[in-house]
């Protein structure tokens, strides 16, 4: 823009090439560990057998997709996150306000989410299977174990931690209970419940993969699980590159939500 | 004249698991339609918590508050403007009004002429965080006046401004509530602000509080804060008060 002084201009270039240095050194990086990884196997410098190799990586990849498994096992995994996503954030919510609304119950229910939520989740795992049974349901309740306390405490610590003022504010204008939940409570917390969402989706994958390497017929924790059975570590190693993807790309998207609805 | 509050005997204990402290010990006193009142007194006196009472915050132990008359309606103003960042200022404003289920055309119409009459009219649409601290508190109490509150309680409203918005700002609300012919209580700990604002000053005690003095604030040439704080007699009752407070560090 010519309205821009000198120095401004030369300002603005230089972060533009601040961040372009950035991501070249970033692509670098990847490329260059693709490349010496691929040159180690091919001078079989490494056992192929155990530590695999970037083309083995693509191939495998590639068969899965040709014998129609690739689509089949990201979508049961994205599919089992989602749905534990969306039903911890939904208890997440309801939770969260029941224990805003009546302290009484926050007070009671102290102890036993500190526990619930400092307790390893996994050492459920065998009993979630005894008692759910050994289908997708164990899967989405694992998940929901690790994803569900911990979206409930991080979105009721937002609503206690409002600005007490504004609450005295609002009682001066003799507004109740629901007026102060939804004129205040609700949309100041705007910020800290996708906070919360985001740690919900991350912790619900976790949870997924957790449930799907204990108990699954598909689904990517299921290929890592199967792979490493039967020794084929070429496929364990694509399911964790698909997997870190398939993570990256959620994360994204709940990051692309938030700056739409801001 | 009958006064439109009044305040008999007040009392109030607060308890925790190991104390009751008596913040309040015994205080009496009464308020005029149209008048307004400055509360001082050393901090931590129970200042404060008399404005909660009076809100209905807060329960009082004994004695008695009473109104000219039922439902009289109170407008609290705080220290901080406590403006709601994701309201805009005419939003802001409309608060209280939709919080009493009250938000009508008519007094919508009320809002946006009070905004427009106190310099606000451009910024109606604009955010809180564009809007600088002087300015903010003003949309504060537009926002209390929008409610149209027979009594409005300050709570060291100007506290948290710098020295000279908070001059200017003392000024601007002296002329807003003068003109809207608001019964007004104040409580600040800065006399400077009680004398050249106030009708009438009530100095409290120490805690546990007692009504100690009142004085009756008169200036041969009283007008607006700023002028009177120029008034021969500003300094007298600066002195005279003080001496009240009786302020050891």
């Amino acid at each position: 823009m010519s309205t821009y002084s000198e120095e401004h201009q030369h300002f603005l270039k230089k972060l533009k090439r601040r961040k372009r240095s950035v991501v070249l050194t970033q692509i670098l990086i990847i490329v260059l560990f693709l490349v010496i990884w691929q040159l180690l196997a091919s001078f079989k410098l490494i056992n192929t057998f155990t530590f695999s190799s970037p083309w083995d990586v693509i191939k495998t990849t590639i068969h899965l997709f040709e014998t129609n498994q690739l689509w089949n096992h990201i979508g049961i995994t994205v599919y089992e996150t989602l749905l534990s996503f969306l039903i911890a954030g939904i208890i997440g919510l309801v939770f969260a306000t029941l224990l805003w609304w009546f302290p009484f119950l926050a007070d009671v229910f102290d102890p036993y989410l500190t526990v619930l939520n400092s307790l390893p989740k996994v050492a459920l795992g065998p009993l979630i299977i005894i008692w759910v049974g050994a289908s997708m349901h164990s899967i989405i309740f694992m998940a929901l174990m690790i994803s569900a306390i911990i979206t409930i405490i991080n979105i009721y610590n937002g609503f206690v931690s409002i600005d007490k003022d504004y609450i005295k504010l609002l009682k001066s204008f003799h507004a109740s209970k629901k007026q102060i939940f939804f004129e205040l409570i609700l949309p100041g917390n705007r910020g800290n419940i996708i906070n919360a969402l985001k740690i919900n989706i991350s912790m619900s994958l976790i949870g997924v993969i957790m449930g799907e390497l204990l108990v699954s017929k598909e689904g990517l924790g299921y290929l890592i699980m199967y792979g490493s059975q039967v020794f084929n570590i070429n496929l364990v190693i694509t399911s964790v590159v698909i997997l870190g993807i398939v993570s990256y790309l959620m994360y994204y998207v709940i990051n692309w939500i938030e700056k739409k609805s801001s | 004249m009958k006064p439109i509050l009044s305040i008999q005997h007040l009392k109030k204990n607060y308890h925790d698991k190991n104390d009751e402290i008596t913040a309040i010990e015994d205080i009496t006193f009464e308020v005029n339609d149209k008048e307004f009142v400055a509360i001082v007194g050393p901090s931590g006196c129970g200042k404060s918590t008399l404005l909660s009472i009076l809100t209905g915050l807060d329960k009082e132990s004994s004695g008695t508050i009473q109104f000219e008359k039922e439902n009289l309606k109170i407008g609290y103003m705080l220290q901080k403007d406590s403006l709601f960042p994701w309201r805009t200022i005419l939003e802001n404003c409309y608060l209280g009004l939709e919080i009493n289920h009250n938000l009508n055309d008519e007094t919508k119409e009320r809002v946006l002429n009070l905004l427009k009459t106190y310099g606000l009219g451009d910024f109606i649409n604009k955010y809180p965080n564009s809007l600088s601290g002087g300015m903010r508190q003003r949309v504060a109490l537009i926002r209390t006046l929008a409610t149209d509150p027979d009594i409005l309680l300050l709570d060291e409203a100007f506290s948290a401004l710098d020295y000279q918005t908070r001059l200017a700002l003392s000024d601007d609300v002296y002329r807003i509530i003068k003109k809207e012919g608001k019964t007004a209580i104040m409580v600040t700990h800065d006399l400077g602000e009680a004398i050249s604002m106030a009708d009438r000053i009530i100095v409290l005690s120490k805690r546990p509080s007692k009504v100690k003095k009142e004085y009756i604030i008169e200036m041969k040439d009283k007008k607006n804060p700023i002028h009177n704080r120029k008034c021969p007699e500003f300094s007298i009752y600066y002195d005279e008060i003080w001496r009240d407070l009786d302020v050891h560090l």
